[in-house]
């Protein structure tokens, strides 16, 4: 018997994006249900009440599991298939501190404020401290083509909106953050990423992506406001 | 009293933090024997900062020499490394799912919005009071009848992420008016249940000394 796996999110959200690629990666099929965030459904809100129907969440069977490094260790954990994690303890516990570092506690608020925060010098002072933090990701990089190796790995998945998302957003705004000079290294993990068959086919359309953004920057601009 | 067996392990800590609090709490649930060091987080060592470059903070636990950081990692390497001694997650990657989102929602939630309380005096409080009442009665929900939050498994991973906050309960409701007892009952009589544990009693800090330690800090910031 067959347990149906659906996965409620969109395309536009790079969180939203980790659960589809666990899934791909583990080779098990699924349905994208797509939210339109600002209008959400009742599945979604009723399937992630305690955060207000935030995307992503996974729904396997009468189960929902919402939050993406969550939803990343149940398809592993749950699912047969080759591991998405580390194997060794200690790779493990690495490779889950390094996600949090990309939280949006860290350097995902460090991108989002040189991105969108109202004033010049702060999107400078971020800027700087985001780049910072980049460059220890560039540092733990070092020549593999992906940071779980040869393939695809927990924290290739976790790190995905730098891979995408964020050379979107960067063009709306009108900023160059993570740019090839100063982070080959990462520049060429997003490359080697976003080429890969298991990633190209749940990415969004690039132009939808820009436009997507486009008509949403006081939204981020507010939310900046609240992070400063 | 027989010599204990080294395994390696080095815990960086400060006992005043509620996340190094949920590190001890798990080496002593599991019975592995450590060196503890206690971090002057005024003056950190060279240890401590080498160990944790980048946040410099506590806790740290150092296993033959490998750091890993983030309390709530460490507790999940402590299980993964030390498969022989008593897990603190259960084995249902369901059941596992649960309990790391609502560790993560503790982070998140009773962290993040007590330590605003800290902060504020009068008018403000009104609506941090509230999310704080509003977040305890979730958990008490997620708690439900169960003895721990770990239900079947016992006392377990989300058991030891509230636990070291539970003896803020107090303070709570000495210096925000938001009473526990009154608020979230269950989860006041769960909190009294994890103190019976001594691997609890020993390691969080009692609530007078956490209701000692904010007035302090809130008169330094002279909010009292």
């Amino acid at each position: 018997m067959s347990e149906a796996v659906k996965v409620i999110g969109t395309r536009f959200s790079a969180f939203s994006h980790r659960a589809e690629v666990a899934l791909r990666l583990k080779g098990v099929p699924y349905e994208l249900i797509a939210e339109d965030l600002d209008n959400k459904s009742e599945l979604l809100l009723r399937s992630n009440p305690v955060h207000g129907g935030k995307v992503p969440v996974l729904l396997h069977s009468d189960r929902a599991i919402p939050e993406s490094l969550v939803i990343i260790e149940y398809v592993d954990e749950a699912f047969a298939g080759p591991p998405i994690l580390p194997m060794d303890p200690h790779d493990r516990a690495a490779a889950r501190f390094w996600a949090e570092f990309l939280d949006p506690k860290h350097l995902w608020r460090q991108l989002w404020l040189a991105l969108w925060a109202a004033d010049a010098d702060a999107r400078r002072r971020f800027r700087e401290e985001a780049k910072t933090s980049l460059a220890l990701l560039e540092a733990e990089l070092g020549d593999r083509r992906f940071f779980a190796g040869d393939g695809i790995g927990y924290f290739d998945v976790a790190a995905s909106g730098l891979a995408y998302w964020l050379a979107a957003m960067e063009e709306v705004a009108g900023v160059s953050i993570m740019a090839d000079d100063e982070f080959p290294g990462l520049c060429r993990w997003a490359k080697e990423y976003t080429a890969s068959e298991t990633v190209k086919g749940c990415l969004p359309d690039w132009d939808e992506l820009v436009a997507g953004y486009a008509a949403s920057t006081e939204k981020f601009k507010l939310v900046a406001q609240q992070g400063l | 009293m027989a010599a204990e067996k080294n395994v390696g392990l080095v815990l960086l800590n400060s006992s005043l933090s509620p996340f190094g609090q949920r590190c001890s709490i798990a080496l002593a649930e599991k019975g592995l024997p450590h060196e503890y060091v206690e971090e002057d987080l005024a003056a950190k060592s060279d240890l401590l900062l080498r160990s944790n470059p980048i946040y410099k903070q506590v806790p740290v636990l150092l296993h033959d020499g490998r750091t890993i950081i983030e309390s709530l990692i460490i507790l999940q390497y402590l299980d993964e490394a030390f498969p022989d001694t008593r897990p603190l997650l259960p084995t249902d990657p369901y059941e596992r799912a649960q309990a790391r989102f609502w560790a993560d929602y503790v982070d998140k939630k009773v962290y993040g919005c007590g330590s605003r309380l800290y902060m504020i005096k009068g008018e403000p409080q009104v609506p941090a009071n509230i999310e704080m009442a509003g977040i305890l009665k979730t958990l008490e929900g997620e708690l439900g009848e169960k003895e721990f939050f770990g239900g079947e498994h016992g006392f377990g991973f989300l058991d030891i992420a509230l636990v070291p906050f539970s003896t803020w309960f107090e303070s709570f409701d000495k210096f925000w008016g938001v009473g526990v007892a009154e608020v979230a009952p269950k989860l006041a009589a769960w909190a009294a249940r994890c103190m019976e544990r001594e691997s609890v009693s020993k390691n969080v800090f009692s609530p007078e000394k956490v209701s000692d330690f904010i007035g302090e800090m809130r008169k330094d910031l002279g909010i009292e």
